[in-house]
C-alpha cells in the first residue's frame, strides 16, 4: 500500500521530467525543422541575395527577401512608435492621476479588449483605415497598433500599481510634485515592468499575420514611406504555403522565412531578458 | 526666527469616506523637542503624522477640515504650496523606502529636486549628511550601489540622510523602528536624542518604553481623539485621565 | 506659475489625450464590427451550413465554422492543458529547489508565447506533408495546442508559484506524497487560476487563424470525425470578405460580429468564476 504510493509519486515525477523535456526541446526540435527545411534554399543561394536582394522570382528560382523583411520591420515600427507613447501616458494618467472609479470602470475593458482575436482588428481596419490610408505600412501599422495596445496598458498599469505608496510618499515629502515623483521614482521603479510590456507588444505586432495581411496591400516592392503598400514576412508565408508545391525551392524560401522570424523571436526575447535583468541589478530590488 | 511652534494644530478634523478617525483635534508640537504620538493600533496616529505634511491628500476619498499652521502658515489653506510645506519636514516611514536609484541619488534626490545643479555642492551635501546620519563610514566606497542593497537598518539610516538634506525644521516618524533589529532601533533613537537640538521631531509609537526613553512630550490618542497631552513624565507618573491610566498600565493596548 | 508646474500640465494634456484616444479607438472598433455585422446577422446564419452558392450570395449560414472553432478550441486547449499541467506541476513541487531548471523552462514558454503562430502553421504543415497527413481537426487541434501550451502553462504557473510554502509543509507534515499535494492540494487551491486559464486559452484558440490556415482545412460540413477536415470562424471571416460580393462580404462582417461576441462572452464568463472564486480562496 505504501509503496503503492510512493511509486505512484516516483512515476508521476518521472512523466513529468519527461514532459518537461519534450517541451524545452520543442523549441529546439521548431528550430531545427526549419533549418532542415530551409537548407536547400540557402545552398543555392547566398545568404546575402536571400536577405538583401529584392528580387523575388519564386518562377526564376530568385528569392530575395528583402522587400518582406522591410516591409515586416515597418510595419512592426510603425505600430511601435503609435502604441508605446499612447500606453505610457495613459497607463500613467489611469493609475496615478484618473479617479479610482473611472480605473476599476476601464481596467477590465481592457482587458476583454485584450482577448480579441486579430483577425477582428483586421476586419475593423478594412471597414475604417484603409477607406483613410488605403491599403499600407500605415494602415497595418495603426492596426497592429490598436491590436496591441489592450495587451501593452494592461501589463503596465499592473506595474505601476505595484509600486508601494510609500515610496511615493518618500518622494512627496522630500517637497517633489506628483509630476517628479512619477518622472523619477514611479516610472523608473516599474520600468522593468513597463519594457516587459513593451517586449510584450513587439513580439506580438512582429508576428501577427491576418490582421495585417487584411490591410497592408501584399506588394512586393520596399516600401519608401508609410503610404506604400507592403508585403510583411508572416502574410507571404500566409498567402503562399498552401500552394508552393508545384515551383521548386518555394517551399523552402517559405521556411527560411519562417526561420527568421522565429530567430528574431528569439534573439529578442533572451536579449530583452539580459536587459531586464540588468535594469533590476541596477536599480536595486528589494521590496 | 520662529518665536511660536514649527507645528499648530486647530479643530482637525479627517474623515475616510464615512468613517470619522480624527475628532476635533487642538495641539501644538513644541519645537527642538522630542514628541511621541501614542496610542492603540488603529486610533488614528498615521493619520495625525501624515497631515502635518498634507501627505493625507494622497488617500482615496479623504476629507480634511480645520487647520494645520506650519510656521504659522495654514498648510489647508487653498492657496498653500504643497512642494515647499513638505520640504521643511523629512519623514521616516514605518518600513524604510529607499528610492529606485543609487545611495548617492537617494540623498542628492531632494536637493536636485530644488534645484541643486551644482556636482561638488551635491557631492558635499551627500557626504554631510549620510555622515550626520551615522552612515558615511559604511557607505562611503559603494555610494553607487542601488540603495536597496543596504541592510535594512541601514536603509533607515539613509532615508533620515535622505530626509535631512533638504534641510527640514521637522522630522516625522512613523514607527520609524517598527521594522528594525534592536541594535538599529537604538541607533535611531540616539540619532533623534542628538538632532532634537536642530529640529523639531514628532514620531509615532506603539512602544511605551521606547517614548518613555527618548520623548519629551507625549500626545496620547484614543479613537481618533486626544486624550491627554503634555511632559513624558508627567503623563506617565500621573496621567489625570482614566484611559491615559489604564493604556500606561497596559489594560489597552 | 513656476517650470514644473509647467511641465506637468502639458504632461497631463498629453495623457489625457493618449486615453481618450486609446479608449476612443478600441471603441470605435466594437461599434464598427456591430454597426457593419448586425444588418446581415440572422438566425440562419448561425444555424445552417453553407448550402450550394454561399458564396455566391446564396442560402446558408457559417454553422460549420462556429462548430468547428468550438470543438477545435476545446480540444486544443484541453490538450495543452494536459500537456502543461504536469510541467508547471513539476518545476514548482517535484522540482521546488532548482530555480535554474524552472528558469530556463519559463524562459522556453515566454519565447514559445512569442513565435508567431504562422510560424506553428507552416512547420506544422511541412510535418503533415512529410507525413503524408491530410488536412483536419486532429491536426488542427495539435497546432493549435502548441499555440496555447504556453499560455496556459504560464498563467497556472503564476497562480502556483504565489502559493505559499506553509501549504505544502501541511500537506507533507500530514505524511501526503508530492503527487498527493499536488493533486489534492495544490490543483484544489489553484483551480480558480486554472480555470481562468484555460479559458483565456480557449479564446486565443477560437481566435487564432494563422495557425489554423494550413493544418485544419476548410469544409462546409460539420465534421462527423476528427480525422476530417473543419472549417474554422476566422477563416470564415477572411474567406467571405475576400469575395467580391457584397452580400457575402456583408455575411463576412457578421460573421466577425459573431466571433467578436463568442469572445465577449468567454472574456466575461472568465471574469465573473475568478471573482467568485476569489470568496473561498485562503
Ligand atoms: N486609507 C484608508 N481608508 C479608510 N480607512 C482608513 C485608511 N487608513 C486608515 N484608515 C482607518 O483609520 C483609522 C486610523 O488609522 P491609522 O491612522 O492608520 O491608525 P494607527 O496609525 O494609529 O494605527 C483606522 O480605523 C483605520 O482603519
Ligand atoms: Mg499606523
Amino acid at each position: 500500500m505504501i509503496f503503492n504510493r510512493v511509486l505512484k509519486d516516483k512515476i508521476a515525477g518521472k512523466t513529468m521530467l519527461f514532459l518537461t523535456i519534450l517541451a524545452c526541446s520543442s523549441l529546439l526540435l521548431i528550430f531545427a525543422g526549419l533549418i532542415f527545411k530551409s537548407l536547400p534554399v540557402i545552398e543555392k543561394s547566398s545568404f546575402s541575395e536571400l536577405l538583401f536582394s529584392s528580387k523575388w522570382h519564386p518562377l526564376k528560382g530568385e528569392f530575395g527577401m528583402l522587400p518582406f523583411i522591410s516591409s515586416t520591420l515597418w510595419v512592426t515600427g510603425v505600430s511601435i512608435i503609435i502604441a508605446v507613447p499612447l500606453c505610457i501616458l495613459s497607463a500613467i494618467y489611469l493609475s496615478e492621476y484618473a479617479h479610482k472609479r473611472i480605473l476599476q470602470l476601464i481596467f477590465p475593458i481592457i482587458d476583454i479588449l485584450a482577448g480579441i482575436p486579430s483577425v477582428i482588428f483586421g476586419v475593423w481596419g478594412l471597414i475604417l483605415i484603409v477607406p483613410i490610408f488605403g491599403y499600407s505600412i500605415l494602415s497595418g501599422g495603426i492596426v497592429l497598433a490598436v491590436m496591441i495596445v489592450p495587451v501593452v496598458i494592461h501589463v503596465m498599469i499592473e506595474v505601476i500599481k505595484t509600486v508601494p505608496s510609500e515610496l511615493r510618499d518618500a518622494s512627496l515629502s522630500l517637497g517633489a510634485t506628483k509630476w517628479q515623483t512619477i518622472k523619477f521614482v514611479v516610472v523608473k521603479k516599474a520600468l522593468p515592468g513597463i519594457i516587459a510590456g513593451i517586449v510584450l507588444g513587439l513580439s506580438r505586432a512582429f508576428g501577427e499575420t491576418m490582421a495585417v495581411l487584411m490591410v497592408v496591400g501584399n506588394v512586393v516592392k520596399i516600401p519608401h514611406s508609410v503610404m506604400d503598400a507592403g508585403y510583411p514576412l508572416p502574410a507571404l508565408i500566409a498567402n503562399n504555403y498552401g500552394e508552393m508545391m508545384s515551383i521548386p525551392m518555394y517551399d523552402s524560401a517559405l521556411m527560411l522565412s519562417a526561420l527568421i522570424l522565429f530567430i528574431i523571436i528569439v534573439v529578442f526575447n533572451v536579449f530583452s531578458r539580459l536587459i531586464l535583468i540588468r535594469i533590476e541589478r541596477n536599480v536595486g530590488y528589494n521590496s | 526666527m520662529e518665536q511660536s511652534s514649527h507645528i499648530k494644530v486647530k479643530d482637525l478634523n479627517v474623515y475616510y469616506g464615512q468613517n470619522h478617525v480624527l475628532k476635533n483635534i487642538n495641539i501644538e508640537i513644541p519645537n527642538n523637542q522630542i514628541t511621541a504620538i501614542i496610542g492603540p493600533s488603529g486610533c488614528g496616529k498615521t493619520t495625525l503624522l501624515k497631515c502635518f505634511n498634507r501627505l493625507i491628500e494622497s488617500v482615496d476619498g479623504v476629507r480634511v477640515t480645520g487647520e494645520v499652521l506650519v510656521g504659522g502658515e495654514n498648510i489647508y489653506d487653498p492657496k498653500a504650496e504643497v512642494t515647499h510645506i513638505r520640504k521643511k519636514m523629512g519623514l521616516l516611514s514605518q518600513r524604510p523606502f529607499p528610492l529606485p536609484m543609487s545611495i548617492y541619488d537617494n540623498i542628492a534626490y531632494g536637493p536636485k529636486i530644488h534645484g541643486e545643479r551644482n556636482k561638488k555642492e551635491l557631492d558635499r551635501i551627500v557626504e554631510h549628511y549620510l555622515k550626520e546620519a551615522s552612515l558615511w563610514e559604511e557607505v562611503k566606497d559603494r555610494l553607487k550601489t542601488p540603495a536597496g542593497s543596504l541592510s535594512i537598518g541601514q536603509q533607515q539610516r539613509l532615508c533620515l540622510a535622505r530626509g535631512l538634506a533638504v534641510e527640514p525644521d521637522i522630522i516625522l516618524g512613523d514607527e520609524p523602528t517598527s521594522a528594525l533589529d534592536p541594535q538599529s532601533s537604538r541607533h535611531i533613537e540616539q540619532k533623534f536624542i542628538e538632532l532634537k537640538e536642530k529640529y523639531s521631531i514628532v514620531f509615532v509609537t506603539h512602544i511605551l518604553r521606547q517614548a518613555k526613553r527618548i520623548a519629551d512630550y507625549l500626545i496620547f490618542i484614543h479613537m481618533g481623539e486626544i486624550i491627554e497631552c503634555g511632559p513624558t513624565k508627567e503623563i506617565l507618573e500621573n496621567p489625570k485621565e482614566k484611559k491615559t491610566q489604564d493604556y500606561v498600565l497596559g489594560i489597552i493596548s | 506659475m513656476d517650470k514644473r508646474k509647467i511641465e506637468e500640465s502639458i504632461f497631463k494634456v498629453l495623457m489625457i489625450i493618449s486615453a481618450i484616444t486609446i479608449i476612443v479607438s478600441l471603441g470605435l472598433i466594437l461599434g464598427s464590427i456591430l454597426y457593419k455585422g448586425l444588418p446581415s446577422l440572422s438566425w440562419e446564419m448561425i444555424s445552417q451550413t453553407p448550402k450550394g452558392g454561399y458564396y455566391l450570395g446564396k442560402e446558408g449560414g457559417i454553422l460549420n465554422a462556429i462548430v468547428g472553432s468550438v470543438l477545435l478550441a476545446f480540444g486544443a486547449t484541453i490538450l495543452a492543458a494536459i500537456i502543461s499541467f504536469p510541467i508547471v506541476i513539476f518545476i514548482n513541487v517535484y522540482n521546488r529547489q532548482n530555480r535554474w531548471l524552472a528558469n530556463i523552462i519559463r524562459l522556453t514558454f515566454d519565447i514559445l508565447w512569442g513565435i508567431p503562430s504562422i510560424v506553428y502553421g507552416a512547420f506544422g504543415f511541412t510535418i503533415m506533408i512529410f507525413f503524408g497527413i491530410k488536412t483536419s481537426l486532429l491536426a488542427g487541434i495539435v497546432i493549435v495546442s502548441l499555440v496555447v501550451l504556453p499560455v496556459i502553462a504560464r498563467a497556472i504557473d503564476e497562480v502556483i508559484k504565489m502559493i505559499p510554502q506553509g501549504l505544502f509543509d501541511a500537506s507533507y507534515a500530514l505524511g501526503a506524497t508530492r503527487l498527493e499535494t499536488s493533486l489534492k492540494v495544490i490543483a484544489r487551491q489553484a483551480s480558480p487560476g486554472i480555470l481562468t486559464a484555460l479559458l483565456i486559452a480557449f479564446g486565443r484558440a477560437i481566435g487564432d487563424a494563422a495557425a489554423v490556415l494550413f493544418t485544419a482545412g476548410y469544409t462546409d460540413y460539420i465534421p462527423t470525425s476528427i480525422f476530417q477536415s473543419v472549417a474554422t470562424l476566422p477563416l470564415a471571416i477572411f474567406f467571405q470578405l475576400g469575395t467580391p460580393f457584397p452580400e457575402v462580404q456583408a455575411r463576412g462582417y457578421a460573421s466577425a460580429l459573431i466571433l467578436t461576441l463568442v469572445i465577449l462572452v468567454i472574456s466575461i464568463v472568465a471574469r465573473l468564476l475568478t471573482r467568485k472564486y476569489k470568496k473561498f480562496k485562503i
